[in-house]
């Protein structure tokens, strides 16, 4: 650990990421959401007529679908108050000095660009509504890999889009898909050809500006034969007095013996409703896993989920939640056993503090004739006070033979003895129950990028100094 | 007066006082040894010398620099220069041995994070760790293991002493560091002790056992029974109690393991 990039320790959210910028927008929607609006944004997207018919059934699907009525409490959500498109910029930039300067300083200050010459095989940069920069490695792309915006890969590659867009989540899916579907901008396109391994991580950085703003994007991923990618993204807004929401949608296809890895570090600020749909779709001995780090947002309702769809396939849900003060995270995962021999895990570590609560919400299927598959379940949560809650609520529906299921659930708090120990080596209260914490969650961070390992633990610091709740 | 000086400490566990006043005097250079049957107290003395929070102060001081330590937090006591050896160590998972070490070493030094001139160096680090690792018969693959996670008795024991090496505290409390032990554990563990052993360091032996006593040489022993000493004296009163064990103060126990190595 030696080559340890430099933590600056004890700066708050707030500097680092709380900030925000003067509005200055190309185009800015009104308020609220009708057919107008949607009608507007595929308009100034140049979108084809397909789109724009499919975003409008969206919308009339997000109308007649209830709210969720389980969950978390989302009935303050005030759908006509929200800005459900932003545009910040006429052109997307190739480099960051092409930027517009009020966005390219939002991305200095957050250390993206620091981060792309590093270790970045390609960078996605989203800005309210829209992708801002781009890039991909050049190697890459004569390899055939496509890394766009979703915009643009509609444009550029109609008929890839057209095969594989809304085919894992329809927009009648849920509320929350269908609302993305009617009003979505930016987000991830990615192909990776078949055979091909992209041996270093593409990201994307999305970003909320300006006050109750809505983010939509839209992202699909597809991972032909014998493919790997590992992709991530992270996720910051700034500080306001009043709610903005985020819904994303996040669709991913992995062919037959391809592996793909999803990762993400959501750390939105604790006024932001964060309702994400995350879904899979793995063939036949191919392999998703899903890395989900939450620590951010006043909501999260986040179920990232693998269909299993072939014999060999494997799905992996790995995934982290931190609630501290008003925050709620009902986040977990769900494996859809559709074949035979497949298999799945779910490893859920929950942390609530002061008064924050975790939720773990999670569904096993197994389809009758999906034969002799295995899926393990591990929830840990760790309570840092006794004014914080933990809930676990776990489904299985099992429909088939000689199926391996297995639950574990723990919930435990930080041990008098395990701070004594620490402390009894001179090591201050704070620090050791920070050291505690980082320990619990370590199964997560050792799976992530060196830089995102120092940077979650910097920010679990954060959390526990109380700077932030 | 001692460097560090205990007087009439009481102290009580859920409400059930177990140290009815006890007081000693420990001088840097110096090895003392408190025995003792079960139940007498020896635990209760080295926790509430460290500040566990499971054990309540009825009373009494514990001086040292100037300072009643009784007043301390468990780290500031630390960082003043107290040390405790556990006898049962805690597992921490996912913190590997290595970081545990770094982080201890840097709060001894004070680096907050901030002043870079007081953090530990990686090459001094490294250097420091790879010393007491051979003194200790004992590897670098232990290092990035978590904090006595599937820690054998014997490793979780010379792994407390590893710390105390590296810590270099002045009053060091070993609480039963010999139990559990097989002898060549107890010999490795003595050896390190002994190359600490000097002018700068006080040691307090806890154990039920004169048998590590035969490894680390006590200047003093004190006999504790029912949370008072009731003898104290030079290391012939861990050869009385090795023939008599502590039937002279009613309790029917050997003061030597029976029929365990």
């Amino acid at each position: 650990m030696a080559s340890v990039p430099k933590i600056e320790v004890g700066s708050d959210y707030k500097e680092k990421y709380g900030f925000f910028v003067p509005e200055d927008y190309i185009f800015k929607a009104k308020r609220g959401l009708n057919e107008e609006i949607v009608k507007e944004i595929s308009w100034m997207k140049g979108e084809p007529e397909w789109m724009t018919k499919f975003r409008l059934r969206s919308l009339e699907i997000f109308r007649k679908k209830p709210m969720p009525n389980w969950g978390a409490d989302l009935s303050v959500i005030d759908f006509e108050n929200i800005f459900y498109y932003l545009k910040a910029s006429d052109k997307q930039s190739k480099t960051w000095e092409e930027l517009p300067p009020d966005i390219k300083a939002t991305y200095d200050r957050l250390g993206v660009p620091e981060a792309e010459r590093k270790f970045l095989a390609g960078v996605s940069a989203q800005y309210e509504s829209e992708v801002v920069y781009h890039s991909l490695q050049e190697n890459l792309s004569k390899q055939g890999v496509i890394f766009l915006d979703t915009d643009s890969a509609l444009r550029e590659h109609p008929e890839l889009f057209k095969e594989y867009f809304g085919t894992v989540i329809p927009p009648a899916d849920n509320k929350f898909s269908a609302l993305n579907s009617a009003v979505w901008s930016g987000g991830s396109f990615i192909y990776v050809p078949k055979g091909v391994r992209v041996e270093v991580p593409l990201q994307a950085y999305f970003r909320i500006n300006a006050e109750n703003m809505g983010q939509f994007e839209r992202t699909l991923i597809i991972c032909d034969e014998g493919s790997f990618v590992h992709y991530i993204e992270g996720c910051t807004a700034p500080i306001y007095t009043t709610d903005s929401l985020h819904s994303a949608v996040v669709e991913i296809i992995v062919k037959k013996g391809a592996r793909c890895r999803y990762t993400t570090i959501q750390n939105w600020s604790t006024n932001v409703f964060n309702l994400v749909t995350k879904r899979a779709m793995a063939y036949a001995d191919a392999t998703m896993e899903w890395v989900d780090g939450n620590l951010g947002s006043q909501i999260t309702m986040k179920y990232p989920s693998v269909y299993l769809m072939e014999p060999g396939a494997k799905g992996d849900v790995l995934s982290v939640a931190f609630a501290g003060k008003g925050q709620h995270q009902d986040a977990g995962g769900k494996m859809i056993h559709v074949a035979p021999n497949t298999t799945s895990t779910i490893t859920s570590k929950s942390i609530s503090k002061g008064g924050g609560r975790t939720s773990y919400r999670g569904h096993i299927k197994i389809y009758p004739g999906a034969n002799n598959c295995k899926s393990f379940v591990k929830c840990d949560a760790l309570l840092l006070d006794d004014d914080s809650r933990s809930d676990t609520y776990p489904y299985n529906d099992v429909d088939a033979e000689n199926v391996t299921l297995g639950h574990e659930a723990t919930v435990s708090k930080v041990s008098d003895e395990q701070l004594f120990y620490l402390m009894s080596r001179g090591i201050a209260r704070a620090e050791a129950e920070t050291m505690i914490v980082n320990g619990f969650i370590e199964p997560f961070t050792k799976e992530l990028p060196l830089e995102y390992a120092v940077e979650l633990n910097r920010l679990i610091q954060l959390e526990m100094e109380g700077s932030v709740g | 007066m001692a460097d560090f000086e205990i007087k009439d400490l009481r102290a009580s566990v859920e409400g059930r006082q177990i140290l009815k006043g006890v007081s000693l005097g420990i001088s840097k250079g110096e090895v003392h040894a408190v025995m003792g049957p079960n139940g007498s107290g020896k635990s209760t003395l080295s926790h509430t010398l460290m500040g566990h929070p499971g054990y309540t102060v009825d009373g009494g001081s514990v001086m040292f620099k100037g300072q009643n330590v009784l007043d301390l937090e468990t780290d500031e006591r630390a960082r003043l220069g107290m040390f405790l050896a556990l006898q049962y160590p805690v597992v921490v998972p996912g913190i590997s041995m290595a970081n545990f070490l770094r982080t201890a070493l840097n709060s001894k030094r004070g680096y907050d994070g901030k002043d870079k001139s007081k953090m530990v160096t990686p090459k001094e680090f490294r250097s420091l760790l790879k010393g007491e690792l051979d003194v200790l018969h004992m590897d670098d693959s232990f290092l990035p293991r978590y904090i006595n996670d599937g820690f054998s008795g014997g490793e979780k024991k010379r792994a407390e002493i590893l710390q105390m090496a590296i810590l270099k505290p002045e009053i060091a409390i070993l609480d039963e560091t010999d139990s559990g032990l097989d002898i060549d554990s107890i010999k490795f563990v003595a050896e390190a002790v002994n190359r600490m052993r000097g002018p700068e360091l006080g040691i307090l032996i806890i154990t039920h056992y004169t048998r590590v006593l035969e490894f680390i040489k006590p200047d003093y022993v004190h006999v504790l029974v029912d949370g008072k000493f009731v003898l104290s004296g030079g290391p012939e009163v861990a050869a009385r109690l090795e023939k008599t064990g502590y039937a002279e103060w009613g309790k029917e126990e050997a003061a030597e393991p029976q029929g365990v190595a």
